[in-house]
């Protein structure tokens, strides 16, 4: 199976609508063995003048992996999972992810480019809360590895 | 405590750990973060694919290796801007039979890259490394200082 060529430039809406929440921050902060108190407590989180608590600098690849997974389930887009290799990743935060937000992703198919038997794939999902605030651009760059790679 | 952009000079260390990783820290990671590719979790299909075994998400590592930034700056939103390149899998063994024994470790060194008077920011440089070699490169973590 080859990658479609014709996704650069494409772009998905967003889709459904993503609830942070404070179970889940908690449970990510744990998971990436952060520490910091702003990610547990409410408390501590306000002392330093937020909401409630904030999510870790790569919380957002939650709400980004999901924004990928339309395009990686586009049967049009012609992409084995199986085969796919996170090459790079950026996050650039325009405020901070609190628990309550309610977020929303638009994808962008940035660039691709064929290497090999296979392709890198680059995209940038827009994050935003439903009431239109932008929140994060992330940026993500895949390998689907070609059969013989 | 309040950390100031006149304090700090490029080449400065701001602080450095070891994370020990193991099977069980992979499937939280997977539970954590949705991504149940089952490279990160089954040996078996790690090797169907032509992995060495089963490695840590990407993420795992990019992930805990800002901590140390977030703990100096003392406010983790103050990462405004965290990027990476994947060069290199981290292989974790199985040692769910021996507690407390790591199945991979993550050595990380963060160092001051660049300061930025004019927006307050500080550049933060990571070295991040399994088994003597980098796994990260050109990881940068873009602080803004207060």
């Amino acid at each position: 199976m080859t990658i479609n060529p014709d996704l650069q430039g494409r772009s998905y809406p967003a889709a459904e609508v993503y609830t942070v929440g404070r179970e889940k921050i908690r449970e990510f902060a744990e998971a990436v063995k952060a520490t910091h108190p702003s990610h547990f407590d409410p408390e501590a989180a306000r002392a330093l003048g937020h909401r409630d608590v904030v999510a870790p600098p790569t919380f957002a690849i939650i709400v980004a992996q999901r924004a990928d997974a339309q395009l990686i389930n586009d049967p049009e887009a012609g992409i084995d999972f199986t085969r796919v290799v996170h090459a790079d990743q950026r996050f650039t935060h325009h405020r901070p992810i609190v628990a309550g937000d309610e977020l929303v992703a638009e994808l962008h198919v940035d660039q691709v480019r064929a290497m090999g038997g296979g392709a890198m794939i680059t995209t940038r999902a827009e994050i935003s809360t439903v009431e239109g605030e932008k929140t994060a651009t992330t940026t993500s760059s895949i390998l689907v590895r070609g059969e013989e790679q | 405590m309040a950390i100031t952009l006149t304090d700090l000079e490029v080449g400065q260390e701001i602080g450095r750990t070891s994370l020990g990783v193991t099977r069980l820290d992979l499937v939280k990671y997977a539970g954590a973060s949705g991504d149940f590719n089952p490279i990160h979790w089954n040996e078996s299909f790690a090797r169907s694919v032509d992995l060495p075994g089963v490695i840590a998400h990407g993420m795992f590592t990019m992930g805990s290796a800002v901590q140390v930034v977030a703990d100096w700056v003392g406010d983790p939103t103050a990462v405004i801007d965290y990027q990476t390149r994947f060069t290199r899998p981290v292989v974790v063994e199985d040692t769910t039979d021996q507690p407390g024994v790591a199945g991979a470790a993550i050595e990380v060194v963060g160092i001051v890259g660049a300061l930025d008077p004019d927006n307050s920011t500080a550049r933060i440089d990571l070295t991040v490394s399994a088994g003597g070699q980098k796994v990260l490169v050109k990881a940068q973590a873009v602080v803004r200082i207060w």
